[in-house]
Order: C-alpha cells, then structure tokens, then sequence
C-alpha cells in the first residue's frame, strides 16, 4: 500500500518520459497538454490512495502500520510505515501535490515535461520520507527530496535564482552532513538502522546531547528556525508558486516531523535539556521574522518571514513536552500547510497576470477582483490566526502548552498574533483596498473557474479544521501521546 | 429555540453575503433582516421565560469544537440572566439597525455586502455573549473585531477609513493579547475553561502563585489583570482607546450597533461573567475601577471640544463604559449592566440620531457647518433630544422616576460611594464620576446647541464645502452623497430623513426614556436577588448593593446637580452665545489644544510603538538577517572560498550534481558502516 502511495507519482514520471521518447511529438502543445493531463490524474490517484490508507488505519493502536519489510543492502531494510501523523502528512502532499500541478498550467510555459517530472519526483521523496521506518532510508528520501527542489527553483525561477539555490544549498548541506554522521554513529552503536528499534534504544545521556545537536542542526535549517532561516526568502522569491507551495506545505514540515520522529523519541534526555534552546529560538523566530516580516515589500518574503513566525509555535509546542503542545504542533504543520499555500498560491494569481511581486505595484484591487479579495482576505485570517480558522487552533493551543512550561515564553509567543495582524492586514491593505491607482491594473481579471477549484478546497479545509479541529486530533491522539510521554518521562527523570 | 438566536443572524449573513447575485441586493437585505427579526423573537422569549421564572438557567451544547488532554471547549448556548440580557440588548438593536439601513445605505452600491457584515457581527456577537467557556467566548470576541474592522472599512476606497480599520483590530489584538494568555491562564490553574467549573474552584486556588521567571505573582490576580486587559481593548479604556474615535469612520449604523450599545460593552460583559473571580481578585478590582473612572474622566474631557457629531458621541460611548467599569468595579456587577442596558438604548438613539443629522446634511459631520437644524429636522431633533436627556440623567432625585441614563448613572455613582465606605480609592472614583456627570451634560447638550439651534452655519458652508479636502473626500467615497446631488437638484438643503430611518429612532426613545423606570427595582433594585438568580451574589461583595441603596440624599442627588451645571454652562458659553462655539472648538489655550489633541495619546503611540516596530524591523532585516547572519553565513562561505578555491564557480553551474554526490557518498558510507555493525 505505502509502496504503492509513495512510487507511483515516480511511475507516472517514468512514464510521461518514456512515452515522450517513444511518441517524438511533434505537436508540443499536445506534448505539454497530455503531459500536465498525465500528471495531474497521477497526483490524483495517489491522492485518493493515501484516502484509502488513511482509512486502512487504527489511529486508536499504538506503534506503525500499513508495513511493508524487506532486506535491502546489508543490514538495512527496505521498511515502510506510518503512524498516523505520518499518513496525515503523507495526505497533505497528496493533497497539495494536484493542487500545485493544476495551478501550475498556467504560469509554467517552457519545459512542461521536465516540471512535471521533477515535480512528481519530488512527490515521491517526500512520501517517502514520511513513511519510511528505516533511518538510512530515510536519510536517502529526505535528501534525494532536495534534488527535485533544486531544479524546481533553478530552472523556473525568478531572475536570482542561482544565488537563492545555491543558498538553499549550503544550509542543507551543513545539516545534513552533520545529521549523516550521527546516524552512522547511532547506527554503530544500536547495531540496527530500524527506527523503531532505534527508538527503544538508551543512548547515553552525554551522546544523546551530541546525537541530539547533530540532528538539531539539519531539521533547524529545514524548519526553518532562527537563525538558519535567511535560506527560505530567497528560495521563496525564486521559486515558481507550485514551487513555493509546496516548499511551504510540505517541505518544512519535514523539519518538525524530524524532531517528532527522532530527537524526542531517540534522546528525550537531550530535548529535555535543550527545550530552553528551543523554547527561546521559538519566541525569537516569532517576533522577529513577524517584525521583518513587517517591513518587507515584497509579497513572497512577507509570507515567507511569516511562515518562519509560524514554524516557531510548531516547535515550542513540540518541545513542551505535554499531549496539549504535541497535538497543536502537529495540527498548526497541517493547518500552515493549507494556509501558507493558499497564500502562495493568492499570490501566484497576481504574479501571473502583473509579473510582479513588489507590494507597491498594487493596491485597489477589490473593485476589479471580488472574489479574489475574499479568498486572500479569508487565507489572511487564517494566517493571522483568528479563531474559526485552522490558524487559531495551532497557535491557541501552543500557548495554552507552553503556559506551565515558561510563562514568559507564552507571554512573548503571545505577542506574535499581534505582529502578525499587523502585517496580514497592512498587506492586505496594500494589494485590495484603497483606490485602485496603477492604471496597468485596470484591466486585471479576477479568478477564473479553474482558480476558484484550486481556492475551494483549501478554504473549505481552513474552516473546517478551525470548526472541528477534532477530525485530526482523534486521529492523532495515539500518536502524539506516544511522543510527549518520551519527553514527559525525561522531564520526570 | 437557543440555537436560533445565534445561528438565525448566521443564515441572514450567508445568504446576504453569497445569494446576493441570485436572490437581489433588497431579497438578501430582507432576509437578513427578517432573520434577525427571528432572532429577536427568540430572544425576547428566552428572556421573559427567565424573568418570569417559567424556564431554568440552562446549557445548550450544540457540538464539540476542541478537546485534547483536558483542554475542552464546545460550541453551545448558555441561557441565563445575563446572557439573555445582552442577547435581548443585541438582537434588538441590531434588528433596529437593520431597518434603520434600509434608509441609510439605500444608495450605496454594496448594501446587501453590509447587511451581511451586519448579520455577521450580530451572530459573532451573540456567540460571545452565549458562551459556556472562555474559548468560545474568545471565538465571538475576535469574530466581533473582524466585523468591526470590515465595516470599519467598509468604504474600502478611502484611506481614513482603512487605517482605521486596522487600528481597531491591531489595538484590539493587544487586549486580545491579555485575553488569550488570561485563558491559557485559567487553564494552567483551573484544569478547564467551561465557566462553572472554573468559578466553582476559586477558592482551592485562592492562594496558588505564578512563578513566570523572575517574577512571583498572585495566580488569580495575574489572570484576572489578563482578562481585564482583553476588556480594556474591546471597552476602549483608557490606553486601549485609541482605536474608537477612529472606528468613526464607519457607516453611522456601524457606530450605533457595534461602537456604542453592543461590542465595545463586552469587556464590561466579560468582567460580570467573571465575577466570581474579580470578588476573590481585589487588587484587579481595584484595578477595573480605577481604569474605568480615569476613561470615564478622559473620554469627556476630551468630548468637550470635539467638533465632529460622531466624535463627540464616540468620546461619551468610552465615557461612559468607564462608568460602567467603575460599578463593576466596585463590586456591584448588577449596576454595571444596568447601565450597559440602558445606555444600549439612548446611546443608539444618540448616534442614529447623530446618522439621521448627516444623512439630512448630505455627509457633513463637521457641527461647526451646521446648527439651526432643529426646524429642517423636527423628528430627528425631538429624538436627539431624549436622548440627551437620558445620557445627562434627567429625573427627579430622591425617586426613581427618571430617563434611562439617570436611574443607571445614579446606581453606578451611589456604587461607587458605597465601595468608597471602605476602599478609599473608590471615594476618588466617586468624585471623578461626579466631575465627569457635569462635563456629559456639558458636550451632551453642547452638541445640541451647536446642532439644531442658533445661526445656520451650512448655508454657506456647505456653498464652498466643495472644495473642502473632507468634503471631496466623502464626495468620492459615497455613491449616496454624489447621488444625493443628482437627485435633488438643489443638494444644500436639510431634509428630515425617511420613515424608515425614524422609526428605529422612536422605538430607541421609548427605550431612552422607559427603560430605567421599567428596569430599575429587577436589576439593582428589591428584586435584584431574585432576577439575577444569583450570578452574581453569594461572592461576598453583596455588601455593596445594599449600602448603594442606603447612600445618604446628597450623594443620590449629585449626580442630577452636576448635570444640571453642566446644562447651565453649555447654555451660557453656545445657547445665549452662538460666537461662544468658535471661541471654544478652534482657539483656546494649551488646554484647548490638550484636549483637542485627545491628550497626545495617538502621538505618543505612533512615536513609541509604531516607529519602533519599523525601525526594528528595518534593522532585523538590514543588520541581522542580511548583514550578520548571511554575511558571515552563506555568503561568508562563498566569499572564503572564491578566496581559497574558487570552486563556487563550478558549484554554481553543477551544485544539483555536487549535492547528489556528496549524498551518494554519505549513502554508501552509510551502507558500509552498516553492513560492518551487523556482521560484528
């Protein structure tokens, strides 16, 4: 099933290149037509695939399932599974990957079968990375991931895009590197690559802090967290909006799935020692990307910073080490998901009509784009966290967590809602409202059906989870539990 | 019944808000409308139901929103005495200013988009008020800042209008501030946010300290402070206020609804709410008290010498919430709602009154252009008038036949004399309120003079008004006010508004004038006990009701006495003297200018917290991101080793295949050292 989940989009790839080897189009917009046809049923097969598995699930039992084993090199195994924040984040790329696709049609002009295979590629790591149970495994996905996102910000960037890669580049491979040499090491020792094994594994107090720190510096970066965070402005900027999307989406996300899958439950010693560290790069990341995010004039970076404000309150709620945090960092992964894509996506709307991300250009725009203007005001909310949206939810409950925990620490976390309705509402001001002053918006069209079906879903999604947060905290109960037991027993200890 | 008070305004606001294209601007206006209209009904029923005792307090669960290791909220309906109170208080005058729209903004060309705003606010509001738990009252608390910030904005193509939309939500986002962390608060001390739970274990937790830090601090008056500063931002007290006058920038019926009898009255709501924590808390008490009569005191101040009609009635809205925060206090909750009640009705009456003016005026706001009025506007201008006589307490002292304001004023100010028996702070309250009483009759009537009496001022005003930055402003900004020139040829002439503007205005003044008579002895009066069916007795402050009721003849007099000396001046310096209105709105003293300049508050504010957001902003982003970080971050590298190698070169070209290398290497070594560990 996993197997099937994860290397199907890779298939579809596959297939898209060899039928271009095979057919020698001569048409090319034929060629590209049938290619995004190919690669949107291919998202969306997996995506009703990873319904089906999510379905497949006992959220109520505890450790991994839907597995699949089998020896690989060595002592490393070939080893999928999920539990059930796992699947839901699995889900969240299944969901968001058609999404990215369908939107893309109309900014992607030029080597259409190369994006859609580096996009379907890209797909594939991250499910991979999500279901995989073997770390070495692991490590092969949530790196090889990187590889699709580099040629996604490198070919269809903006104009910067070599300086913004290259970036991206250096912080992920500080990272990575150190994170590859403590896996080895932690491999040596526990004599298996099996994360479950590894879990159960005491790793001593004094290399748990080491161990702890190595994996810290690769999952900071992807977080991303202050102050490794310079990366992700520029490689925001750069990238094309499917690109940004799921950068946003999905790909920080793997930053916070890392520390819920191996710095807590592997050295819960550590990340008891270490929650000041966290708790106070958290409170930093919040006021101070939400200030910089303030003064930005460009639409991208704005959004940008502000994710990085919202990644804080998934890390201090991780870090709380009680059910409340655990919970609330993994619905704020999944509500931001939505969120910062949809903004990305509000923003690929103007960009693809105007070729512009600079704020001043625009402002007015409510009287030539109605329904735009509620779709980007909606998604605003959301990002500025106002209760009924999923936004509230994550934030809420990251403060009610961290309360007990450091007072001060909710107090200054606290202060981030009132930064980011400063800058949600001035941007907003900025694009739609006044009077509408450029005369090349003039003519500007609002969405189109096929942007409506792109923005529906995702509206749809940030209300319904900020209504009924409840259809992922039931199903994530089990989980998030399992993980704030490990640090609440460190704690204890 | 108890969902359909809350959800009824929720089904106007959809259908106005997404039917509009299928069903026309006046079906979706009539909708809302209508259902609000249902809304009211089932209020009023719940209402009596209560009062005449034939229903129980009760608890409507409607679903579960969250729940996760203890921390439980629900969406539900909680019916009891002061919930039906605020829901009779909202759905009426929200039904009211439903119809008053109709006439107000029958020419605007998104009208059914504000009926849907209107609706909105209104469920907003009602699930604030019918909440069981803090969280969802926080839901409705911030749902009714997004109400009040879209029709804030409302005229999106004007600047003023926008700025102070986002005024209002940021400023009350600072109070929100307190709120969420007073929540979070309850829940770290309390083990629940659902009210009864939480009000039911004061006293085990009377004791507990917060040690956040450095800081040692009293646990419950730490969240009491919190609770309050969310208060303070959606009151508009002092500090927080900022935002109100400028909220003026909405629609009239906007500054009816939501800025005077309904909105910015939550805070007092929330404090009555949570009595029984505020009775344990008395530093915070003190605190409310203190912060209501420095408002109370301020806001009227600054009233005397505004020239704008909205401003002036914007200015006394704050007054007198701090008013109400002073009885509440004081300890005598029951006070405080009675005059949020009462004062729903004569400060709606006051600014529809105030929107029938610029309705009749074509959009001039400023007093200084009109006066005279009162022949142009007979209707409008009886009405305004019982409205002011309710706001300046007009009665017979020593009975309880009065308007509205003054049987509520009194019961605040013999309150707060009796918390002064053994609070000496309160006795300052006591006089603050009093000075305060004569500076309302003052800008109250004041505002009459300069209206409706002496010399027109708008003939030639509004003759070159044209030109006027305002006035082209407004010009631009309404649809109505251009249309209103084609329509009437001859656009400078007063007219009275039509009937459906002035029939909310007479229903108010029935209200204005009856509303404390009727109310008086249920809610502070003989029949206090059994009305309030002890929300707020039992706590121990209840001491404080009985003594307001024995306050000795002078002090139950001195309210009356000072509005009438405020009546008196106002007569002097603008009835006799129609100069007098220039003398004191445009040139006076540093103290002028101190007042008009509403103490430099909005200055001070820009100069410390904006400024520096920026700068610090700027800075973060110049200095840190880009000139610390990067610098010795990744463009360190790149620089190092363009020195060193100069294979950033390469790196550029191929860095995809270098990264992939540099992997498969990692990849292998991994195998290795894996396959070693496992033959071992």
């Amino acid at each position: 099933m996993l197997s099937l989940i994860t290397f199907s989009p890779l298939v579809a790839a596959g297939l898209i290149l060899l039928t271009r080897r095979l057919l020698q189009w001569r048409d090319e917009a034929a060629r590209d037509q049938s290619t995004w046809a190919v690669g949107l049923l291919a998202s969306l097969a997996v995506f009703g695939l990873a319904i089906f598995g999510l379905s497949q699930m006992a959220p109520a039992a505890p450790g991994f399932q839907l597995v699949e084993k089998t020896a690989w090199i060595g002592g490393v195994h070939y080893h999928l599974g999920v539990d059930s924040v796992a699947m839901l984040l699995i889900l969240l790329t299944a969901f968001l990957t058609p999404i990215c696709l369908f939107a893309a049609q109309s900014s992607i002009k030029s080597r259409v079968t190369e994006f859609v295979v580096a996009f379907l590629a890209l797909e594939t790591f991250v499910i991979g990375a999500f279901a995989a149970l073997d770390i070495v495994l692991f490590y092969v996905f949530f790196e090889g991931g990187l590889i699709p996102m580099f040629v996604i910000i490198g070919v269809w960037g903006g104009a910067n895009r070599i300086y913004a890669a290259y970036k991206f580049f250096l912080y992920t491979l500080a990272g990575s590197v150190l994170m590859l040499i403590a896996l080895i090491a932690m491999v040596l020792l526990a004599g298996t690559s099996d994360i479950a094994a590894l879990m159960a594994y005491d790793f001593p107090k004094d290399l748990q802090i080491w161990l702890w720190l190595a994996f810290f510096a690769s999952f900071a970066v992807k977080t991303p967290m202050f102050p490794v965070h310079t990366w992700l402005p520029d490689a925001h900027v750069e990238a094309p909006t499917a690109g940004s999307v799921i950068l946003a989406g999905i790909l920080l996300k793997l930053g916070g799935y890392g520390f819920f899958r191996f710095s807590i439950p592997m050295f819960p010693d550590a990340s008891e020692f270490f929650q000041p560290l966290v708790f106070a790069l958290s409170v930093i990341a919040i006021l101070y990307a939400s200030l910089v995010a303030f003064r930005q004039t460009d639409v991208k970076k704005l959004i940008a910073y502000s994710s990085v404000a919202h990644m804080g309150f998934v890390t201090l709620g991780l870090f709380s080490g009680n059910v409340i945090g655990m919970q609330a960092a993994i619905f704020q992964m999944l509500s931001h998901g939505v969120i910062s894509g949809a903004l990305f996506l509000c923003v690929g709307v103007v960009y693809d009509r105007m070729h512009t991300r600079e704020i001043a250009f625009y402002g007015g725009l409510a009287t030539r784009m109605p329904i735009y203007a509620v779709a980007l005001m909606l998604f605003t909310l959301g990002n500025v966290g106002l209760p009924g949206t999923s936004g509230f939810v994550g934030e809420i409950l990251g403060l009610t967590a961290v309360f007990p925990v450091s007072p001060l620490a909710a107090a200054a976390a606290a202060f981030g809602v009132i930064l980011s309705a400063m800058y949600g509402l001035h941007l907003y001001r900025a694009m739609m409202l006044g009077d509408l002053v450029n005369p090349k918006l003039a003519a500007i069209a609002d969405l189109d059906a096929r942007e409506i079906a792109v923005f529906a879903p995702l509206a749809f999604l940030t209300l319904l989870l900020g209504v009924a947060p409840g259809l992922v905290f039931d199903f994530t109960q089990q989980a998030a539990a399992a993980a704030a037991g490990e640090l609440a027993a460190a704690f204890a200890r | 019944m108890d969902a359909v008070v809350a959800f009824a305004p929720l089904a106007g606001a959809l259908i106005a808000g997404l039917l509009a294209r299928y069903i026309g601007k006046a079906g979706a206006m009539a909708a809302a409308t209508a259902l609000m209209g249902v809304a009211l009904a089932a209020a009023v029923s719940l209402f009596l139901g209560l009062y005449a005792g034939d229903a129980q307090a009760h608890t409507t669960i409607i679903a579960r929103w969250i729940e996760i290791g203890g921390f439980k909220a629900n969406w539900a309906i909680r019916v009891d005495m002061l919930s039906a109170i605020m829901m009779v208080v909202v759905t009426s005058v929200s039904f009211l200013v439903h119809v008053y729209s109709w006439g107000y903004m029958a020419e605007d060309a998104n009208k059914s988009r504000f009926f849907a705003y209107l609706s909105f606010f209104t469920f907003a509001m009602l699930m604030l008020v019918t909440a069981d738990d803090f969280l969802q009252m926080f839901f409705g608390w911030e749902g009714v800042g997004l109400a009040s910030y879209l029709l804030i904005g409302f005229w999106f193509d004007r600047k003023s209008a926008n700025s102070a939309a986002i005024k209002a939500f940021v400023v009350n986002r600072v109070g929100d501030v307190g709120f969420a962390l007073g929540i979070v608060g309850v829940f770290a001390l309390f083990g629940s946010i659902q009210f009864d739970a939480v009000f039911s274990q004061i006293e085990a937790v009377k004791e507990a300290r917060l040690v956040a830090g450095p800081l040692d601090l009293p646990y419950l008056e730490t969240i009491a402070v919190l609770l309050f500063i969310g208060a303070m931002g959606k009151s508009a007290q002092f500090f927080l206020h900022v935002w109100l006058p400028d909220a003026m920038e909405g629609p009239t019926p906007v500054s009816a609804l939501i800025h005077a009898a309904t909105m910015v009255t939550a805070g007092v709501f929330l404090v009555s709410r949570c009595a029984a924590i505020y009775d344990v808390a008395h530093g915070a008490a003190t605190l409310i008290l203190l912060v209501g009569a420095v408002t109370a005191f301020f806001a009227a101040s600054v009233g005397l010498v505004q020239n704008d009609i909205k401003r002036v009635i914007a200015y006394s809205t704050c007054s007198q919430l701090g008013y109400m925060f002073v009885a509440a206090g004081a300890g005598a909750y029951q006070a405080a709602m009675f005059h949020l009640f009462t004062h729903a009705f004569f400060k709606a009456l006051l600014f529809l009154g105030a929107g029938s003016v610029i309705h009749g005026m074509h959009h001039e706001q400023d007093m200084r252009r009109m006066g005279g009025l009162a022949r142009a506007l007979p209707v409008t201008y009886a009405m305004m008038l019982i409205g002011t006589l309710a706001i300046t307490g007009v009665g017979i002292p020593g009975t309880h036949i009065g308007f509205a304001g003054f049987l509520s004023k009194d019961a605040i100010l013999e309150s707060a004399y009796a918390r002064g028996l053994d609070l000496e702070i309160a006795q300052l309250a006591f006089w603050m309120g009093l000075l305060t009483a004569l500076f309302t009759a003052f800008y109250s009537w004041r505002l009459i003079f300069m209206t409706f009496h002496g010399p027109k001022y708008w003939r030639e005003a509004v003759a070159h008004g044209h030109d006027a930055p305002a006035h082209a402003a407004h010009d631009g900004a309404h649809p109505q006010a251009t249309t209103h020139d084609d329509d009437h040829g001859d656009a400078h002439v007063p007219h009275e508004s039509p009937i459906v503007m002035l029939a909310p205005l007479v229903l108010l003044a029935i209200g204005a004038v009856g509303a404390g008579m009727a109310f008086y002895e249920p809610f502070f009066g003989k029949e206090a006990e059994s009305f309030w069916h002890g929300i707020f007795a039992g706590h121990g402050e209840h001491s404080v009701l009985e003594a307001a009721h024995h306050a000795p003849l002078w002090v139950k007099s001195a309210p009356f006495a000072a509005g009438v000396i405020g009546l008196v001046l106002a007569i002097v310096t603008y009835g006799f003297n129609p100069r007098g209105m220039r003398a004191m709105g445009e040139k006076g003293g540093p103290m002028q200018a101190f007042l008009a300049h509403k103490w430099y508050f909005d200055e001070l504010y820009q100069a410390v917290f904006v400024r520096n957001a920026e700068r610090l902003g700027d800075w973060f982003s110049k200095r840190i991101d880009r000139g610390t970080i990067d610098r010795f971050g990744p463009d360190g590298w790149a620089l190092a080793s363009r020195l060193t190698g100069g294979w950033v070169s390469r790196l550029q070209s191929g860095f995809v295949y270098h990264y992939a290398f540099v992997m498969l290497i990692g990849v292998v070594g991994l195998g290795v050292f894996a396959l070693m560990s496992v033959g071992r």
